[in-house]
């Protein structure tokens, strides 16, 4: 009696844990009329959290709906496209990946029926076929069962740097902007152009710490621009989406950069190494930031290889 | 030495097959018994030589595409002992064999390091060759990198624009005084394992292949380095200037393209 209890409750158990996404719980909320996103957690990717660890979401005009970043997997694809399909039942006209890595990728195969346009960075491209093989190698692994049905696929349109783009749901023009150097060498961000609402991509990471996979003195420019803008809301990469937090979140993901490059400076200036500046750099940091310990000392390892060309 | 080479490149092809394999398996599937044959073939090698060597790397990789790896000898290179080559294996890479330093009696104390690439769970060996011809082993384990770090370059269009630009850093030297210098050649170091998706071909391997260092025309360095070496190669090593002098450094890439750079010192 006692065994089968706790062999029953074992068994819920381990059902929660494989299986902590369901479809009926995979939530998405609306930043603004017509703009839902699914608000990824602060973890790294696993098969229980079914890589659903970036910001992911869509936008309803009159004729058709964008998705905007299609999921860390295959099956969180399809779950964005379920609740897509809750709100409406307009097509989906267009799948744009804001940038190349996984938790904002690996869903676009579960879009591949409504044969909508793809849209990334005129460098996405090579930015997947640099990293194709060794993230299907790596995720297939990290998924498990969440990754069956992921295939990489590349954008059939693409943004060129300097000239924006504009596309229209119907009575609802979206401009896409594609960026120099920055968390990668193809960010692109889409701006509702009726709301005034900004999806950055990773160009703006909330809470979680950001990843540097490109140019430490760019994204700096980059962040300093995105401040600038007058903007009504704003969807980060990660974290939450707001009418009043992003100037916040900026302000403090400029103070952590200042910090790594400043820091870094001193060190490469002195004949540092990599190991050194990654024991040193940045420390009154750690309370900050989410995942600190996961990606810190990653992000100044990137950044001491560019700093050490000025 | 050429044939040497040959008969790496050789062993490497063939092991990029097993490593093929090797992805497939666990990360602990032992692959070295197999690189030791290619490499090394029958001889013996003297593992655990934590006596003459200290092998340096991060516990985890924080950046797949940049691993900094130190070597260090515990004993004076002198004219009658003394390390001849510090081979560098990295087991789970796509060509594991992935540097060979070749090293002067001249260099004082042995401290090299550089940067690799290093993509999954690893164990990453440093060989001792002495001019006797004896092998010594060191060893450390490596773990993946997290999340989306991919051993590819992040600003390819950047590390081209700069292709073959050069420094060296150092402090200014004491005459007798061991002193650290770094050497770094701007190259995007391609691997030739990328697939273009539009051409549906590879994108052609473009790496550089030999940074020979000297001092008043004399070698201290010279290493032979392959895909494995992350882009913009850098090599920081120390030496004891016995005159003031001109360190130089020379390079050539997969392309026959040479690079050189100097500095009074």
């Amino acid at each position: 009696m006692h065994i089968l209890s706790l062999r029953i409750i074992g068994l819920v158990v381990l059902l929660f844990i494989t299986n902590s996404y369901g479809c009926d719980n995979y939530s998405v909320n609306e930043v603004t009329s017509g703009i839902y996103y699914h608000q990824g957690v602060h973890e790294d990717a696993s098969e229980k959290n079914i890589g659903a660890i970036a910001n992911v979401g869509f936008i309803i005009g009159e004729r058709c709906v964008a998705v905007i970043d299609s999921g860390g997997s295959y099956l969180e694809g399809t779950y964005l496209r379920q609740a897509i399909k809750k709100h409406t039942d307009l097509p989906i006209c267009y799948v744009i990946n804001t940038h190349v890595h996984p938790d904002h990728l690996l869903g676009n195969a579960a879009f591949k029926d409504d044969t909508p346009e793809y849209i990334g960075h005129e460098k996405l491209p090579a930015a997947l076929a640099a990293r194709e093989d060794y993230f299907a190698r790596v995720f297939e692994d990290t998924l498990g069962s969440a990754y069956a049905g992921t295939e990489f696929i590349a954008p059939t349109m693409t943004v060129r740097i300097g000239q924006p783009v504009t596309i229209d749901l119907g009575n609802r023009p979206l401009t896409l902007t594609a960026y120099t150097t920055s968390h990668t060498d193809h960010d692109l961000t889409i701006l509702d152009n009726d709301t005034n609402t900004l999806w950055t991509g990773d160009l703006l990471f909330m809470e979680r710490i950001p990843v540097m996979d490109g140019s430490i003195n760019g994204w700096i420019e980059t962040t300093q621009h995105l401040q600038s803008m007058d903007l009504n809301f704003v969807i980060p990469g990660h974290g939450i989406a707001s009418k009043d937090k992003w100037q916040q979140g900026l302000a403090n993901q400029l103070r952590y950069f200042n910090v790594l490059r400043d820091e870094i400076r001193v060190i490469i200036d002195d004949l540092g190494t990599i190991d050194q500046a990654s024991k040193q750099v940045g420390i009154p940091e750690q309370n900050s930031w989410e995942l600190f310990d996961l990606y810190h000392r990653r992000n100044v390892t990137a950044s001491f290889v560019q700093l050490e060309w000025e | 030495m050429f044939n040497r080479m040959i008969k790496l490149i050789i062993a490497s092809m063939a092991l990029s097959f097993f490593g093929t394999l090797a992805y497939a398996e666990t990360p602990a599937e032992p692959l070295w018994p197999t690189l030791k044959v290619a490499y090394f073939g029958d001889k013996v090698i003297r593992e655990d030589a934590n006596d003459l060597l200290v092998i340096e790397a991060p516990k985890r990789a924080e950046d797949a595409a940049i691993v900094p790896i130190s070597v260090k000898s515990l004993i004076a290179q002198t004219p009658d002992k003394y390390i001849k080559n510090i081979h560098i294996i990295i087991d789970n890479n796509p060509e594991p064999y992935s540097a060979n330093f070749e090293l002067s009696p001249d260099l004082g104390l042995v401290d090299i390091s550089t940067r690799m690439r290093v993509d999954q769970y690893t164990f990453v060996r440093a060989i001792a060759e002495m001019n006797d011809g004896s092998l010594h082993m060191v060893s450390r384990f490596v773990k993946a990198s997290g999340g989306c770090s991919a051993p590819a370059g992040k600003d390819a269009a950047a590390a081209l624009a700069r292709l073959g630009k050069m420094q060296i850093r150092m402090r200014k030297p004491t005459v007798g005084e061991p002193v650290q210098a770094q050497v770094i050649v701007s190259h995007p170091n391609y691997n030739g394992l990328q697939f273009d998706q539009k051409s549906r071909l590879y994108i052609e391997a473009h790496y550089v292949k030999n940074i020979t260092i000297s001092y008043n025309d004399e070698q201290l360095i010279t290493v032979d380095t392959g895909i494995s070496v992350s882009e913009d190669p850098s090599i920081r090593f120390t030496f004891t200037p016995v005159e003031s002098g001109v360190l130089k450094a020379e390079v050539t890439d997969s392309k026959g393209q040479n690079f050189t750079h100097q500095k009074e010192v």
